[in-house]
């Protein structure tokens, strides 16, 4: 990217809202169902039919809005937004043109240790398409009708992102406070949140946005960074080769890793939206609205604050537990059982993180208890086991999901304390190890290192090694 | 206002409608006719006035969020003109 | 005295007396059908395998004894466009030449629910675009009381159907007029009911803040209990209005004393036929004689009502014709170039020219830098007209004048004109708009075609709308009137 350009990025983010029925119909939304058994005349568009708005994708739709510091309106409606596509039953969307539910929001991001804010244009509420499958060597499409009717946020942007970076931190953002207002399970992978961007890129200081490409098809959190990335750099070279961008909808190639023009290949738009006539106007007053805000619970930037603030947490501590609802509430729950906060957001973000990524597993797929990891800390507090135990113990937790008492009995990994234990250790590894003896009489400190690790050995680890340390001080010096 | 044949073909375009030229003639003719009488209503002021997209002062119709039998995937394809492994077949989209 | 020409309490006594069975109904409608359908053409598919098992099983229960409703039975013929899961559902286009419906109307149901026996789909202009029945694609249905005149649309067929006694009754739909206008034009009654008071679902929508589901009867008494069977709230229809259903018959008391009629005078000036004018001022005096009470009442909006109604209706109608895309149902034309091509093909040769020319219309004041001056303009007419019924139903109980401005005109007379053609609704659209209930009836004679009467009323006071036709009836014989066939 050549710094002489400042990108330019806005997101249109859909995220399906987790009911249980479609939004117009009695249908289920269940995914992965057979081809066209989750459909209706309804939601398959046929003649005579009429949709009934579902109140919960209504609720969903504001608690998102108000989790995301949107105005709700008082009054918003639903319009057909109306285009040919045999994966659109009716050949229009139910949609909302000019009174979305949501309006004027913003939510905070942090890239690089800078909070960013950005705006929120809109969230409107608004059916899924259907499922096409390209067949025949590419000559015909399969339809699969399941999603239709699907009820979808729309969430759009304002043009506040600069990089690649913050576009990726946006999205993160969107999807913890989706999943804390627990309105969608926001997976990209499914297709249950997915994410258009406008891009365009301007010289630095000038005003005027450049001409802007629509990019699509980027259907994970790396793929959205990367296609931007390589957006960005296409469109820098063109402007550097004395060209000019145009204007086009441009769709994310993940295996050549690059952004083709889908120019020519669409028609010019106009949707020619118009109030439903089938569908009637909602006047959301005070009391609904209260309602719904009271379900919604701490988000992750007042969890943030008030980690750093109750628990003395690091920002970044509090971020990382904070990114995911149910790794903060694993994070406070284990508190119940410890007071220390920053040993337990240490266990989640080191030992317990690794072990996510690493198998590929989510907060709640796992066997390990809040409970078990703050009694583990609590063990560790009052030495009953050393840290070599607890990361024993504490695969023994992922594994099981027993609690750390119960394995320290089972497998007898209390820690050593009796000095007359220990002692007899020592003095056997002393009788056994007389080069090391000598080097350190000779000055050579660190050979204790090596006696305090033989120590630990003969004792299976058990021993206390700070007991060990200090007992071999000792009867060294007796020598 | 008056309408083109460019705006016919644009509109029948839009509308997904393959006119003749016979029918782009007429139509042309007509849907004019019918336009020019329509801007009767500019005789109207009608500013500040409440567009009427319902009759009836209807608000807040919703059903509760319960799922309701989908009829069989048999009868969902059958009046489906063309259809493969329980799907609508289409000629594909143009990509 | 033909079957059908009893009153539905005599057929009704007469089924429960075991004196009548329902195959002989039924039967009776089938043989009037054969006999007059060459001349009449008011059917696109009968029913006669499923209904003449119907019939059989509800002798059956007929046989079994206890309480019937008062439709048990009774042959009725249903418009086209009322989806009917089992029977072939056509909208009178092309389109939907083969469409196998897979669920009932909420109407259809509730037919099935009265026990009435559904003896075949009738005819109408395609999609319910016109007002003659030429716009068929299949046939033009014709008028029986001159074979040489339409019967009047959209509901052409259900109102010929009644006429000629092929049925006891039939539903239609009316969206600018299509219930009444047809029914005036054969000679009967026919009821738009208030928009939100019959369920529009498995109506195939045309013009969705328009289209309403009522009865043609050839008596107000079937009227009122035709829609006391197919009223009420319907969760499926988002629309559909959560009103109490008063019983409709017993508002049925033949007294008018004290009745404010206002008469609009812009529905009886220049374009009305001067024997239609006599003929509906002759009903007035009819009901001066009963102790009513009328007089001219001005609805200025009226002459801006056709441009109003053509904009929004045409407006809805291009994307609810939408779904007609040959992607899931109906015709699908045979080797399209690509996807495009299919949409195109499929679409024009399915639509007659009508469809065509209302979607293009509508899709034109739908399209970018035209909706303000036309979708929304119109929007915001209708509520000035919406404002003359609210003001008039201030001072009036009902309103009277024509149904349409001329009897029924000659096939083909019109055709090729459409805008002379949308002019003959110019007295039911404003009503329509206004989406209050209206009735037509017949008030006379005029060169051997039947007039009509427009009696309409208050938002969801169809009570005084039949009250006030039925008293009418009481006084006169029009009515009675039959075609010779």
């Amino acid at each position: 990217m050549s710094t002489q350009y400042e990108t330019v990025i806005g997101l249109e983010v859909h995220v399906e809202l987790h009911t249980n029925s479609k939004i117009f119909c009695g249908c289920s939304t269940a995914f992965g169902a057979p081809p066209n058994t989750h459909t209706c005349p309804i939601c398959l568009g046929h003649p005579g039919v009429l949709p009934v708005l579902n109140r919960q994708a209504v609720e969903y739709a504001m608690k998102a809005s108000m989790a995301l510091n949107c105005t709700v309106a008082d009054v918003s409606k639903f319009d057909r937004k109306n285009y040919f596509y045999p994966d659109s039953p009716k050949a229009y969307q139910i949609s909302q043109y000019d009174q979305p539910v949501g309006e004027h929001g913003w939510i905070d991001i942090e890239v690089n240790g800078q909070t960013k804010r950005i705006g929120i244009t809109r969230v409107h509420l608004e059916e899924d398409a259907g499922k096409l499958t390209h067949v025949d060597g590419g000559y015909a499409s399969l339809v699969d009708f399941n999603r239709v009717g699907t009820p979808l946020i729309e969430i759009v942007s304002e043009p506040d992102i600069r990089t690649p970076e913050e576009a990726k931190a946006y999205l993160e953002k969107i999807r913890a406070i989706m999943l804390y207002c627990d309105v969608s399970d926001v997976k990209m992978e499914e297709g249950s949140m997915r994410c258009d961007a406008n891009i365009s890129i301007r010289p630095y200081g000038q005003e005027k946005f450049g001409t802007r490409a629509e990019l699509k098809n980027m259907n994970t959190f790396r793929g959205v960074q990367r296609g931007l990335e390589y957006e960005q750099w296409r469109q820098a070279e063109v402007l550097n080769s004395g060209g000019e961008v145009v204007q086009e909808t441009r769709r994310w190639d993940e295996a050549q890793g690059k952004t083709l023009s889908m120019r020519g290949k669409e028609q010019a738009h106009d949707y020619r939206y118009f109030p439903d006539p089938d569908l009637v106007r909602m006047n959301i007053d005070a009391e609904w609205k209260e309602r719904i805000r009271a379900s919604i619970p701490e988000l992750p930037d007042a969890r943030k604050a008030r980690y750093v603030a109750e628990y003395d947490l690091p920002s970044y501590d509090a971020e990382v537990l904070t990114s995911s609802m149910k790794m903060a509430n694993f994070f406070e729950e284990s508190l119940n059982y410890t007071k220390d906060a920053k040993a337990v957001s240490n266990w989640i973000m080191g030992d317990l993180l690794g072990y996510l990524n690493a198998n590929n597993l989510e907060f709640g797929d796992i066997k390990l208890t809040a409970q078990g990891l703050g009694e583990m800390i609590g063990l560790l507090e009052s030495n009953t086991i050393n840290s070599k135990i607890a990361k024993t113990v504490f695969k023994a937790m992922l594994e099981s999901g027993k609690l750390p008492k119960q394995i320290v009995e089972e497998q007898g990994l209390v820690q050593i304390s009796d000095e007359g234990a220990v002692k007899e250790i020592v003095v056997q590894i002393v009788e056994a190890n007389p080069q090391s003896v000598a080097d350190y009489k000779a000055g050579k400190e660190k050979a204790i290192g090596f006696l305090v690790g033989q120590v630990m050995k003969a004792s299976k680890g058990k021993a206390n090694p700070a007991l060990a340390n200090k007992l071999l001080v000792e009867v060294l010096s007796q020598l | 206002m008056s309408i083109t044949t460019n705006d016919v073909e644009h509109v029948a375009n839009l509308a997904r409608l393959a006119l003749t030229d016979e029918e782009k003639e007429t139509f042309t003719v007509q849907l004019n006719a019918i336009l020019k009488y329509a801007e009767k209503l500019n005789e109207l002021n009608t500013d500040g006035v409440e567009p009427t997209s319902h009759v009836l002062p209807l608000a807040n119709v919703m059903r509760a969020d319960e799922v309701r039998p989908s009829v069989s995937n048999e009868t969902a394809l059958r009046n489906a003109p063309d259809d493969e492994d329980g799907q609508i077949k289409v000629p594909a989209v143009l990509e | 005295m033909a079957l059908f020409d009893l009153r539905l309490q005599d057929i009704h006594n007469r089924l429960n007396n075991k004196e009548l069975s329902v195959s002989e109904l039924t039967e009776a409608s089938y043989k009037r059908i054969s006999e007059t359908e060459p001349a009449v053409k008011a059917f696109i598919t009968l029913n006669e395998e499923g209904a003449r098992a119907q019939a059989a099983e509800l002798d059956k229960q007929l046989q079994a004894g206890g309480e019937r409703g008062l439709l048990f039975g009774l042959p009725a013929g249903i418009k086209d466009n009322i989806v009917t899961e089992g029977i072939t559902t056509t909208c009178a286009s092309q389109f939907l030449r083969n469409y196998d419906p897979i669920y009932d109307a909420t109407v259809t149901k509730k037919l099935k629910a009265a026990q009435s026996v559904a003896i075949g789909k009738l005819n109408m202009d395609e999609f319910a675009m016109g007002g003659s029945n030429e716009n068929s694609s299949f046939h033009t249905t014709r008028n029986p009381w001159n074979t040489e005149h339409v019967p009047g649309g959209s509901s052409g067929g259900s109102a010929a159907s009644v006429a000629a006694g092929q049925v006891y009754f039939s539903l239609g739909s009316d969206t600018g007029g299509s219930i009444r206008q047809p029914a005036s034009y054969c000679g009967i009654v026919g009821l738009k009911p208030t928009y939100g008071l019959v369920s529009r679902f498995g109506l195939v929508a045309f013009a969705s803040s328009l289209d309403q589901i009522g009865p043609l009867t050839k008596n107000v008494e079937d009227s009122a209990y035709v829609l006391q069977a197919i009223a009420g709230y319907d969760n499926m229809d988002s629309t559909s209005a959560n009103v109490d259903i008063p019983d409709y018959t017993s508002a049925l008391t033949g007294d008018v004393k004290g009745l404010r009629i206002g008469v609009p005078k812009e529905y009886i000036g220049a374009g009305v036929d001067p024997k239609v004018k006599e003929a509906v001022l002759g009903a007035l005096k009819v009901y001066e004689s009963l102790g009513a009470t009328w007089e001219e009442v001005s609805m200025p909006h009226t002459e801006y009502a056709v441009a109003t109604y053509y904009l929004l209706a045409s407006s809805e109608a291009s994307s609810n014709l939408a779904r007609f895309d040959g992607v899931r149902y109906g015709v699908r034309a045979d080797n399209p170039d690509n996807l495009i091509d299919l949409y195109r093909k499929s679409r024009s040769q399915g639509f007659g020219s009508e469809v065509k020319r209302r979607i293009m219309l509508g899709t034109y004041a739908l399209s970018s830098g035209y909706y303000d001056a036309y979708y929304k303009k119109a929007q915001q007419v209708r509520t000035l007209i919406k404002r003359d019924f609210d003001q008039a139903f201030e001072k009036y109980d009902v309103l009277i004048g024509p149904t349409a401005p001329t009897t029924a005109f000659r096939i083909g007379e019109q055709v090729g004109d459409p805008l002379t053609m949308y002019l003959n609704d110019i007295l039911t659209i404003p009503v329509s708009l206004a989406g209050v209930p209206a009735v037509s009836i017949p008030c006379g004679l005029a060169d051997g075609l039947p007039v009509g009467l427009q009696i309409i009323g208050k938002a969801f006071d169809e009570s005084t709308v039949l009250r006030t036709a039925h008293a009418f009836e009481q006084h006169t014989d029009f009515y009675k009137a039959r075609p010779q066939l």
